[in-house]
């Protein structure tokens, strides 16, 4: 069996008193998609802070393949290969679709890199196929402020595509979409998974079901239930947490 | 008048036991007299050369003539004149031995040379003791203690055996203490020293190293006695330090609550916070000259200034709230700098209204002075009065925002804006009262400065930045953190400013608050949860 | 910050006009000088006034570079940058202390007049190397980089952006101002420097000096707007930008924000010392009042004035705001600090964008 991708053991959050993580543990295998629901409040987004390096766990163990997630800031863990979607939609909006891409594209990311850097053709193809994938070739002059809210979700998600993760932290990617989007979204995801390791948060059980991989449902900061999507909805715990209140 | 001379003539005979007895009577009846002729003797000295003034002094100092104490004033004061043929004159031509008035003409100043003034220093010394009046007794006391010599010891311990005042006792104890180390006495010298040692003021420590140099033998005891002293007059410099640093921090504590309110609450950063501080100061100065002409009402002044100085702040921050600031919400960087430009109007509207020279704001009569403490520490009452006045004012905002009807709809606002208004509370009216009682404090805070700084229309802006160092340091939005941050931020300056001097103390005190936020970023600025970040 | 801010939409003001009208405006500043030799009764004839005023304004208009670099760029609105133009000032004007020699008033072969007075005996070690001119120029560039170098490591490093590191930076200049209004501070104390003679050989007063350092201050404004353009043309002045407006979400793309915004600060304070170094000598006196927190916030305004977030803006706004203020304090003096007040209300209300907004079309 190989190594996983991502490691989380006995990992705790507490934020003046309150427990948004709860000894949650979670192991996540190179090239798998996993997709993570619960109720609001269950701990998903803050699981995802603790992955990037946004929030430092109270207590536990956090792993990227053989890095210690829990010393290291937001942007080295971004450059060791992990990239991440955020729940609302977040990019540069003075800058043009294409600029947001660009910034986004794996370069040197030092200042005077930066300075230096020239687009060469390879990274400009790359980024049009990026733009052709996420439907937003025709827009790519435009400032990112005036896409409507499902094309920045888009933009986004392409964003993540030029990282070229390692590991892809995806939140409700599909909130704000058509029916079309969603399915073409959910293709997208299970194509990226297999050479990458894809960790997908969403509500939509419809979406989850079509990205048909294994389900995790959190609850209260702790690891409720796993498995199927089918094993998940028919375990009793899940109906308990989702429809006893 | 010897009996054995008149043999040649008749004389009644005496019994040699019977007149004995009344030569020994007629004696004892002219010892009032004799008093009065050796005063009557002694007092023409001082028409002579300074050495028969200084020993004319010194006769003087040692009868207990209550005659004798005006006049040696008049002498030291330079104001006794004396005529050709002699006479004495006090001020206003009187003849300092009848008392009665005198001819003039010719008269001048009796002068004075270093050895006279010592004598007269004695000899005042000596007969202040004998004065009824405690006060000029403890005087004659530190006089005494300060011209010290060792024929002052017997005087000294008469009056420590009749003296009855405990104040009196202690000085005249101490004085005593200081004649006998310059006397001869080993034993009372010893005594002396540990004496001295326990009274630990700066006074005692000069005379304890005078003493060292003169007794190579006591030199282990007075070190001792020193260093006894050297401790106890830290323990005073620390708690006046102390004192120091509690009374600039309440200064810095009023000029920082208002900010607490407008920037820590409703996280709105008023740049003309300090112009409210001038404000309040202005109408300090105003109050102070509509009561010149009301004499039962001048000198309550300062506290009817409170109020106006309150109302004149808020309003200035209510107009600006509704007027200006309320437009710019959400965009703090362009905050800033609009109310700095209004900061800069109103300091120039005041420099036009008011010209830019400092105005004078008296105090009250209560409030001058300086207390003493027990331990020989001194503080001066406005001081003390600002520290009274910073606590009042903390203690009324926490009242205000814990226990008022205004407080709780306040909080409801910016904890959640949008639900405060679906339950009914105006939000916008919320948001101009709670600046304008942001502002209003720091009009009272203007009020307290008028006190101790120059009132000119610039008067805010030395605190301004201070102030919102003392919020950012003690923690955005906790009014516990702005009154431990602004007592930190006075004590540190002053602890620091003996040994930096009070400007480098200020770069010091911005270094290390910029180090401190290395360590604790989030204690400080206190972000709000976990959604602080988009 | 809001969306409103960004780089001016192309179309309407269109980038040709642009950069037509700006060239027209060195042109026209270049000739100055040249204009400043024609006889007095000539019809073109500028005087001397002229020169060295908008001599001084075109060290304004560097300094405003700098700060848009900063705040307009990447979103660090710094209220000290004041401090590193006047220790620029204050390098070069160590350097013409030091160049007045013995012609000073106690005539002292090296120590200047306020050390002779204050009883020094020798130089501090600190003005050693100061009477060489690069040593100087160097230093107007080093001191400055330096102190923003720590001050910014140190704030950026933990995070305080936004009014938090404003206040944080009109505290530093605050507390410079203090610690050069101390005499033992080696520096002239209340006075600062003054009576300066010659520089690189030529003697102040004249007309050759005037024109030499206007031309230089000229260069330097056309190397500072080179160098500042071609950083924000670049992907460097995108990642800037990007900063300004979501800096959490640079982090989580891979980049230091730390570094980035640290290279755009220490860069920035030394244009700002640079021009600060030119300043000085045209202008013939440095002391602490440049420190004071007025004068940088002052200079923030020109780049409001004009537009953050382009540099045309800035200068704009220098050459603007500081029009104005020469004539308004001539005119009516007591006027000049409402009108400045004033500038900072309406500019913030009504005109976000800046004099540039007003000829660019809005952002779609």
């Amino acid at each position: 069996m190989s190594e996983p991708v991502l490691y989380l053991d006995g990992v705790s959050v507490v934020f003046d008193g309150f427990r948004a993580l709860n000894n949650l543990s979670l192991i996540v295998d190179a090239g798998e998609l996993r997709a993570i629901i619960g109720p609001n409040g269950a701990g998903k987004t803050t699981m995802m802070d603790v992955i990037t390096g946004k929030t430092r766990p109270t207590a536990g163990v956090v792993r990227f393949r053989e890095h210690d997630l829990t010393k290291l800031d937001e942007a080295t863990i971004a450059n060791l290969g992990i990239g991440r979607k955020f729940q609302k939609p977040t990019m540069f909006d003075a800058l043009t679709v294409f600029e947001n891409l660009e910034l986004a594209l794996k370069a040197p990311r030092g200042p005077l890199a930066c300075l230096r850097w020239t687009l060469t053709g390879e990274a400009h193809r790359r980024i049009e196929g990026v733009m052709e994938e996420v439907g937003l070739a025709s827009r790519s002059g435009d400032r990112a402020a005036i896409l409507s809210h499902g094309q920045r979700q888009w933009l986004e998600i392409g964003m993540l595509l030029m990282q070229d993760p390692e590991l892809l932290l995806v939140d409700e990617p599909v909130a704000g979409m058509t029916d079309q989007e969603t399915e073409h979204t959910a293709a997208l995801l299970v194509r990226i998974a297999g050479e990458r390791s894809v960790v997908v948060v969403e509500h939509d059980l419809e979406f989850v079901r079509a990205l048909g991989s294994k389900v995790t449902v959190l609850c209260e900061g702790s690891m409720l239930s796993e498995g199927s999507i089918d094993h998940v909805q028919n375990d009793p715990r899940v109906i308990e947490v989702y429809l006893g209140r | 008048m010897a009996p054995g001379t008149a043999r040649r003539y008749p004389f009644p005979k005496v019994p040699m036991r019977q007149f004995l007895l009344a030569l020994g009577l007629l004696l004892w009846l002219a010892l009032p007299a004799r008093a009065q002729d050796a005063f009557t003797a002694a007092l023409p000295g001082l028409a002579g050369g300074f050495g028969d003034i200084a020993t004319s002094v010194e006769q003087l100092g040692a009868l207990a003539d209550p005659r004798a104490l005006p006049i040696l004033r008049v002498l030291q004061a330079g104001q006794l004149q004396k005529t050709a043929n002699g006479r004495l004159l006090l001020p206003g031509n009187i003849d300092a031995l009848t008392g009665q008035p005198a001819d003039a003409s010719g008269a001048e100043t009796v002068r004075l040379n270093n050895r006279v003034r010592q004598a007269l220093r004695g000899a005042l010394g000596r007969l202040q003791l004998a004065s009824p009046d405690a006060a000029e007794r403890g005087a004659a006391a530190e006089a005494i203690f300060r011209s010290r010599s060792a024929e002052d010891v017997p005087t000294l311990q008469a009056a420590i055996a009749r003296e009855t005042d405990a104040g009196v006792k202690a000085k005249l104890i101490l004085a005593l203490a200081a004649a006998q180390l310059v006397a001869s006495d080993e034993e009372a010298k010893r005594a002396a020293i540990a004496r001295l040692g326990a009274a630990g003021t700066v006074e005692a420590r000069a005379l304890l190293i005078e003493a060292r140099a003169a007794n190579p033998g006591m030199a282990a005891a007075i070190d001792a006695s020193i260093a006894n002293i050297d401790q106890s007059l830290a323990i005073r410099r620390a708690v006046e330090t102390l004192f120091q640093g509690l009374s600039l921090g309440s200064v810095l504590l009023l000029a920082a609550l208002g900010l607490a309110v407008t920037f820590g609450v409703m996280g709105v950063i008023n740049m003309a916070h300090g112009e409210f501080v001038m404000l309040g100061a202005y109408a300090t100065f105003m109050v102070q000259e509509a009561c010149r002409g009301i004499p039962w009402l001048a000198p309550w002044s300062l506290p009817l200034s409170v109020p106006a100085a309150f109302l004149l702040a808020a309003a200035a921050g209510a107009v600006l709230e509704r007027g200006l600031i309320r437009h710019l919400y959400g965009r703090p960087l362009e905050t800033l700098l609009m109310t700095f430009g209004v900061g800069m109007i109103l300091q120039q509207a005041v420099r036009l209204a008011f010209g830019a020279q400092n105005r004078e704001v008296a105090s009250p009569a209560w409030m001058q002075g300086t207390l003493m403490l027990p331990g020989g520490i001194s503080v001066t009452q406005n001081r003390l009065w600002i520290i009274v006045f910073g606590i009042a004012v903390l203690l009324l905002v926490i009242a205000a925002i814990r226990f008022t009807r205004f407080g709780l709809e306040m909080r409801a606002v910016v904890q959640n804006r949008r639900i405060a208004a679906t339950m009914g509370i105006r939000t916008g009216r919320v948001d101009a009262l709670t600046f304008a009682f942001g502002s209003g404090i720091a009009g009272m805070a203007g009020v307290a400065l008028s006190q101790i700084d120059n009132v000119s229309p610039n008067l805010g802006t030395g605190y301004i930045i201070d102030s919102f160092m003392v919020v950012v340091f003690g923690g955005v939005g906790s009014l516990a953190g702005t009154l431990v941050g602004a007592l930190t931020l006075g004590v540190v300056n002053k602890v620091l400013e003996p040994y930096a001097g009070a400007v480098l103390a200020k770069v010091f005190v911005l270094v290390a608050i910029m180090l401190f936020i290395q360590r604790r970023p989030r204690g400080l600025f206190a972000l709000k949860g976990r959604a602080a970040e988009s | 910050m809001s969306a409103s801010l960004a780089a001016p939409a192309p179309g309407g003001f269109g980038r040709m006009t642009l950069r037509l009208v700006l060239i027209g405006a060195v042109l026209v500043l270049a000739m100055l000088p040249a204009l400043n030799r024609l006889p007095a009764d000539s019809a073109l004839h500028v005087s001397d006034f002229i020169v060295t005023v908008t001599g001084k304004w075109i060290t304004y208009a560097i300094l405003a570079l700098a700060i848009d670099l900063a705040w307009g760029y990447a979103g660090i609105l710094s209220l000290g940058h004041g401090a590193f133009f006047a220790l620029g000032g204050y390098a070069i004007g160590m350097h013409l202390m030091r160049l007045i020699g013995p012609r000073g008033v106690y005539g002292h072969p090296t120590l200047p007049d306020f050390m002779v007075f204050l009883g020094y005996q020798e130089l501090p070690w600190y003005w050693l190397g100061f009477d060489h001119f690069p040593f100087a120029i160097l230093m107007a560039v080093a001191v400055p980089g330096l102190l923003a170098g720590v001050v910014g490591y140190l704030a950026f490093r933990s995070r305080i952006t936004g009014v938090y590191l404003s206040i944080i930076t009109q505290a530093l200049t605050y507390a410079l101002m203090l610690a050069f209004f101390r005499n033992d501070m080696g520096f002239g104390g209340n006075n600062g420097f003054t009576d300066f003679k010659e520089l690189l050989g030529m003697p102040l007063n004249t007309q050759a000096a005037r024109s030499a350092l206007f031309y230089a201050s000229l260069l330097l404004l056309l190397g500072a707007l080179w160098l500042c353009s071609s950083i924000t043309k670049s992907k460097l002045g995108r990642v800037l930008v990007a900063i300004r407006d979501a800096e959490s979400r640079v982090r989580f793309l891979g980049y230091d924000v730390t570094q980035h915004k640290l290279f755009v600060f220490v860069l920035s304070a030394m244009i700002a010392g640079l021009a600060g170094a030119l300043y000085v000598p045209q202008v013939g006196i440095i002391n602490p009042g440049e420190f004071s927190p007025g004068n940088s916030i002052e200079a923030v305004i020109w780049v409001a004035v004009g537009g953050r977030g382009t540099l045309v803006g800035a200068l704009l706004g220098a050459f603007s705001v500081n029009a104005l203020k020469t004539w308004l304090t001539t005119v009516a003096p007591g006027l000049w600090l409402f009108a400045l007040g004033g500038l900072f209300v309406a500019v913030t209300l009504f005109l976000p964008r800046g004099l540039i907004g007003l000829f660019s079309k809005a952002p779609k």
